[in-house]
C-alpha cells in the first residue's frame, strides 16, 4: 500500500510525525470508505431518508420567507423573489451546520475505531462531515427547481460555485475540528454545538440579505465566517444586480482560514491522546 | 541506527495514565473541570492563607502501565507476550500499533505494521457482509484492490457465501465472528500485532484460525501475539516476553517464559477493584472459599460489585479456566431466575454455592462473562485459585495430574 520500500518509524512522546500529511494521503481509501459508510448508514437507517433532506430546507425556507420577506418586509437581493434568495442562503448554511454537527460528534461516535486501530485521526471528522455534501446536493436540486419555477437564470458566475462550496467546507471544518477535539475530553461540548448552530441560523444572513446590515457594521458582521460564504453563494447564484461586498467577504475568508488553522493545530496537539480518552 | 534484522526495538518505553480520584468511572465534562478547578483554587487559596504547603496533583494519581520496557524483536520472530491482567500487555500493543503515544522512551519500528486488537473493528450492523468486508479491510489498512483480490478467499474462509448481501445485524454471532476474523486473516503486513482474538468462535473455527495463524507464523512475518491461551502461545511462538507490573520480567524461550509466568502467577495477591466498564461498574472483590457447613463442605464464590450508576446485570456467567487457558467448567446463573438483576448506585454481591469442585490439583482461574447495558464481554481472571492435592484417606497414590485431565468425577463403582 505504501509502495516506498520499508518504512522506518520512530515513536516517542511529543514527536511530531514527519509523515503526517503523507500518511493522510496513504489512507485516502479509508477516508473514502468511511465517508461512504456514513452516507450509506444514514440513508439506510432513516425511514424518510431523502425526504428529510427535502422537507427540512423547504419548510425552513417557507417560514423564513413569510417571516422576514412577508411580515418584516425586508428587501431581497438583486430583485429576485425572496424565497429564492432565502434558499440560496440556506444552501451553504445547511452545509455548514450539518458538517459542524457531524464533524464534532464524529470522534466520540467512532470511539471503537480510535481505541483499536491506528489511522490518521483527521480522517474521521472530515469523512463524517462529507455526509453533509449529499444533503447539499439534494438542496441544490431543490434550488434548481425553484429557478425553473421563478424563471431565474444564473449567469457565468454560477461556474464559480464550486469555489464557494470549498469555502463553506473550510469554514465548517475549522470549528468542527475544534469541537471534535474538545468533545473527546469534555463530553458536554456536544450540548454546545446544537446551541451554536441554532444561534448561528439567526445571526447569519440566512433569512435575510446581508445588505440590510448598516454599512458601518458590515465588517464587524463579517467576522462570522458564514457571512462571507452565504454572500458568495448569493453572488454566484442570483441575478446580476446582487453585489458582493468585497472587503467583508475577505474578512470572512480570513476568519475561516484562521479557524481552520486553529482547528488543525488543536486537533494535532490532542489527537495522540484520543485513544486514552474516548 | 538499527542492526539489520531487528524490526522492533524499544528503549526505556513508558506509558503513564493519570487516574482522577474524584470522578471515578465518569466521563469528564467541562462542567466538572471548571467545578474542580474552582474548588481546587479555593482550597489552595485557603491552604496558602493558612501557610500550609501546597501539594499539587493530590486529586490525581499517576499510574505507569509500562515503565522502562526494553526489548528487541528480530525479523520473522513470532513472539508471545504473556503476563497477568494489568501487567501492561494491552498497553504495550496499543503503543506499538500507534493507537496511543508513549509517555517516555522510544520505539523504533521497521516495516508496515497491522494490528488486530479486536475482531470486526468498525463492523457496522446495518451494512451487509460484503460491505463490511471492504470497510473492515480498509480500517485494517488494506487497499481496495487488495481486498478485491482476496475477496473470494475471505468469503470462503468465513463460510458466509449465502449471506453476503444480508446486513450483519442478522448474522448469528458465530457467523459474525467468522467473517470478522476472516478479513483479518488475509492481512499481509510485515509485522502483525494480535491481541487475544483467537478466543472467539466455536471450537472448529478456533482450530481453523489457529491453523491460519500457524501459516502466518511460518511465512516469515514478524508476529507479536498476546494471549491467555498458553497452549496457543506454546505452539505458535518461538520466543516470549513476560511482562510483570509494566516491566519486562523475562524475554527468551517460550518454555522458560511460560515456566516463570506459571510459577509467579499462582502466588499473586487477590485482585481487587477491577474496572468492568467505563461507566463505572467495578468488581470490588472476588473470592472463592470453602465453607465447612453443617453437613457437607461446599465452595462459595462471592463477587462484590460496586456501581456508580444504576444499570442491570443481564448475564453474569462464571467460567473456570485451567492455567493454560482451557475452558473447564461453567456456572450459568440465568437458570436460577435471579437475572436480569437491576442495580442502583452502590454495592451488590453475587454469591454462588457449588456443591463440589472435583478438580485435579493445579491452578485455575475464574473469568466472568458479563452483560450490562454498556458492557458485553469476558472479565478475565477475576479469581485465581489453586487446588491442592487432597491428602484424604486414599489407599492408592493418585495418577500424576497430567494423566488425570482437569476433573476427577466422584462415582460409585461396582463390578459384577
Amino acid at each position: 500500500m505504501f509502495g516506498e520500500g520499508e518504512r522506518f518509524l520512530v515513536l516517542a512522546p511529543g514527536r511530531a510525525d514527519r509523515h503526517y500529511w503523507g500518511d493522510l494521503w496513504n489512507y485516502r481509501e479509508l477516508f473514502v470508505i468511511l465517508a461512504w459508510r456514513d452516507v450509506a448508514v444514514q440513508y439506510k437507517q432513516t425511514v424518510i431518508g431523502v425526504a428529510w433532506a427535502v422537507i427540512r430546507p423547504l419548510l425552513t425556507m417557507l417560514v423564513f420567507t413569510s417571516v422576514f420577506g412577508g411580515l418584516a418586509a425586508l428587501p431581497s437581493d438583486g430583485g429576485e423573489p425572496y424565497s429564492v434568495m432565502v434558499m440560496a442562503g440556506m444552501l451553504p448554511w445547511f452545509l455548514f451546520s450539518t458538517m459542524l454537527n457531524n464533524g464534532s460528534s464524529s470522534l466520540v461516535q467512532n470511539a471503537n475505531l480510535i481505541s483499536k486501530v491506528y489511522f490518521p485521526r483527521l480522517i474521521v471528522p472530515v469523512a463524517s462531515s462529507c455526509v453533509a455534501l449529499v444533503d447539499f446536493a439534494i438542496t441544490l436540486l431543490l434550488l434548481a427547481i425553484m429557478f425553473l419555477v421563478f424563471r431565474v437564470v444564473p449567469d457565468w458566475r454560477l461556474l464559480l460555485l464550486p469555489l464557494f462550496v470549498v469555502l463553506a467546507i473550510v469554514a465548517a471544518l475549522g470549528p468542527a475540528l475544534i469541537m471534535a477535539s474538545l468533545n473527546v475530553k469534555y463530553r458536554d461540548f456536544r450540548f454546545i454545538v446544537p446551541f451554536v448552530v441554532q444561534f448561528g441560523l439567526y445571526v447569519s444572513p440566512v433569512g435575510f440579505s446581508s445588505n440590510v446590515i448598516p454599512e458601518e457594521w458590515r465588517l464587524l458582521y463579517s467576522l462570522n465566517p458564514v457571512v462571507g460564504v452565504i454572500d458568495g453563494f448569493r453572488w454566484c447564484l442570483l441575478g446580476n444586480d446582487t453585489p458582493l461586498n468585497v472587503p467583508s467577504f475577505f474578512v470572512s475568508l480570513a476568519v475561516s482560514i484562521i479557524f481552520l488553522w486553529i482547528g488543525i493545530s488543536i486537533f494535532r496537539r490532542t489527537e495522540k491522546t484520543f485513544a486514552d480518552l474516548v | 541506527m538499527m542492526v539489520d534484522d531487528v524490526v522492533i526495538r524499544t528503549r526505556g518505553l513508558g506509558k503513564k495514565y493519570v487516574i482522577g480520584h474524584k470522578a471515578i468511572g465518569r466521563v469528564p465534562t467541562l462542567r466538572d473541570a471548571i467545578a474542580c478547578a474552582a474548588s481546587n483554587f479555593g482550597r489552595l487559596t485557603y491552604d496558602l492563607l493558612r501557610g500550609k504547603p501546597l501539594i499539587a496533583g493530590d486529586e490525581f494519581e499517576e499510574f505507569w502501565a509500562l515503565r522502562d520496557v526494553d526489548f528487541e524483536i528480530k525479523r520473522g520472530e513470532v513472539v508471545g507476550i504473556i503476563g497477568r491482567n494489568g501487567a501492561g500487555k494491552s498497553t504495550l500493543l496499543k503503543v506499538l500499533s500507534r493507537i496511543t503515544e508513549p509517555s517516555e522512551g522510544r520505539v523504533e519500528i521497521r516495516g508496515r505494521v497491522a494490528s488486530l486488537l479486536e475482531v470486526g473493528t468498525g463492523f457496522h450492523p446495518e451494512l451487509t457482509g460484503r460491505e463490511n468486508i471492504f470497510l473492515n479491510g480498509a480500517i485494517l489498512g488494506m487497499s481496495r484492490a487488495e481486498i478485491r483480490q482476496k475477496f473470494p478467499e475471505i468469503v470462503a474462509f468465513a463460510e458466509v457465501e449465502r449471506f453476503l448481501d444480508t446486513p450483519v445485524k442478522r448474522y448469528s454471532s458465530g457467523m459474525y465472528v467468522r467473517l470478522a476474523f476472516a478479513v483479518a486473516a488475509f492481512l499481509e503486513p510485515e509485522i502483525l500485532i494480535i491481541d487475544e482474538v483467537l478466543a472467539v468462535g466455536d471450537a472448529e473455527f478456533q482450530k481453523k484460525s489457529l491453523g491460519k495463524m500457524d501459516d502466518v507464523a511460518k511465512s516469515g512475518k514478524t508476529v507479536l501475539f498476546v494471549s491467555h491461551n498458553m497452549a496457543a502461545i506454546k505452539s505458535l511462538c518461538s520466543s516470549a516476553i513476560y511482562l510483570e507490573d509494566g516491566q519486562v520480567a523475562y524475554q527468551g524461550r517460550t518454555d522458560d517464559a511460560l515456566a516463570i509466568y506459571l510459577d509467579r502467577k499462582t502466588k499473586g495477591p487477590p485482585r481487587k477493584d477491577i474496572d468492568v466498564s467505563q461507566d463505572g461498574l467495578k468488581i470490588a472483590q472476588a473470592v472463592i472459599s470453602r465453607e465447612e457447613g453443617s453437613s457437607e463442605p461446599k465452595y462459595v464464590i462471592e463477587i462484590d460489585f460496586v456501581a456508580t450508576c444504576a444499570g442491570s446485570l443481564r448475564e453474569c456467567t462464571v467460567n473456570i479456566f485451567s492455567v493454560l487457558g482451557t475452558r473447564i467448567a461453567i456456572v450459568d446463573p440465568r437458570e436460577s431466575g435471579s437475572l436480569p438483576f437491576s442495580y442502583g448506585a452502590g454495592q451488590f454481591s453475587l454469591r454462588i454455592e457449588i456443591d463440589s469442585l472435583p478438580f485435579v490439583e493445579g491452578d485455575y482461574q475464574i473469568s466472568l462473562w458479563l452483560v450490562t447495558p454498556d458492557f458485553t464481554g469476558l472479565v478475565e481472571s477475576v479469581i485465581e485459585f489453586s487446588v491442592e492435592r487432597s491428602g484424604g484417606a486414599r489407599e492408592f497414590a493418585s495418577y500424576s495430574p497430567d494423566l488425570r485431565g482437569h476433573v476427577e468425577l466422584a462415582a460409585r463403582i461396582s463390578i459384577i
